[in-house]
């Protein structure tokens, strides 16, 4: 049940991923790339990390990619015409592309020490456990990233303003 | 009831997946023109590895990566806010968001 559970939801978010390159439309590439981080919240959720999948959905689904579609209908930039790119650069990417797969999964083949411990404790998702190790081995970091976000506050605000004098 | 889905499916399918949608992000950063797509391959390319890292975690019964994995979430966001910003300045300043506007430091 789970392993089809898992390979549905892997060829779906597959699929997704590949629309989202595709699709002739932003718009339709913000709609797919929701839809494969729905995907990507189910895997979280089959690998009983259900604080994340929550954190996930309303993270990415939720204030990301609204971001995205806000600002594409903003500047209305769902026109159809983009010039593609020539043929040469194309198959580069392609081939660059299919080229770091294959590296990847080549050393994926001829690595070891990837077998399965015995599975022990399912409860490291909870809310209860991930808040005890992060309040308490990662608080500085969690202090650090509230930072962060001031920072990304003042530069996205300074960066988006418009010159007043010019 | 003490089994995780790693028994199922062994680890090994979850790294192609990441692996497959790291790659299709590469390769849209590649294939495409404007820069709004370029930046969505690049936040496909951060859930791969998180996805990763969230199995990884699993499979080791350890909850640090799954924090880990809530940082780069954070990182993520922030990194959103900016980066959109960016983007709306080079709609303002080039009129368009196609990549090949940004030619400056071409050689």
């Amino acid at each position: 049940m789970s392993k089809y559970a898992f390979f549905i939801l892997a060829f779906l978010s597959v699929f997704s991923a590949l629309m989202v390159v595709f699709s002739r439309k932003p718009v339709h590439s913000v709609l797919y790339t929701i839809f494969c981080f729905f995907t990507i919240a189910g895997h979280y959720i089959l690998l009983n990390a259900q604080f994340l999948a929550a954190v996930h959905v309303i993270v990415y689904s939720g204030a990301i990619m609204v971001l995205f579609l806000y600002v594409i209908m903003m500047l209305n930039l769902n026109a159809e015409g983009e010039p593609h790119k020539s043929g040469i650069i194309k198959t580069a990417a392609v081939i660059s592309g299919g080229l770091f797969l294959l590296v990847m999964v080549s050393v994926l083949k001829s690595a070891d020490g990837l077998e399965v411990a015995a599975s022990g404790d399912n409860q490291i998702g909870m809310v209860k456990s991930l808040g005890m190790v992060l309040y308490r081995e990662y608080m500085l970091p969690f202090e650090v990233s509230a930072l962060l976000f001031l920072t990304a506050m003042i530069g996205a605000t300074m960066i988006g303003k418009k010159e007043l004098n010019s | 009831m003490n089994n995780s889905i790693l028994d199922i499916v062994h680890i090994n399918n979850y790294l192609y997946l990441s692996l497959i949608l790291f790659a299709i992000g590469v390769l849209g950063v590649l294939f495409r023109r404007n820069t709004i797509i370029i930046f969505m391959c690049i936040e496909l390319m951060l859930n791969a590895v998180n996805l990763l890292l969230v199995a990884f975690s699993t499979m080791h019964s350890d909850p640090g990566g799954q924090v880990m994995v809530f940082f780069i979430m954070a990182v993520a966001a922030a990194e959103v806010a900016v980066g959109l910003a960016i983007l709306v300045m080079i709609f303002r300043n080039f009129g368009g968001v196609d990549i090949n506007l940004l030619n400056r430091l071409k050689w």
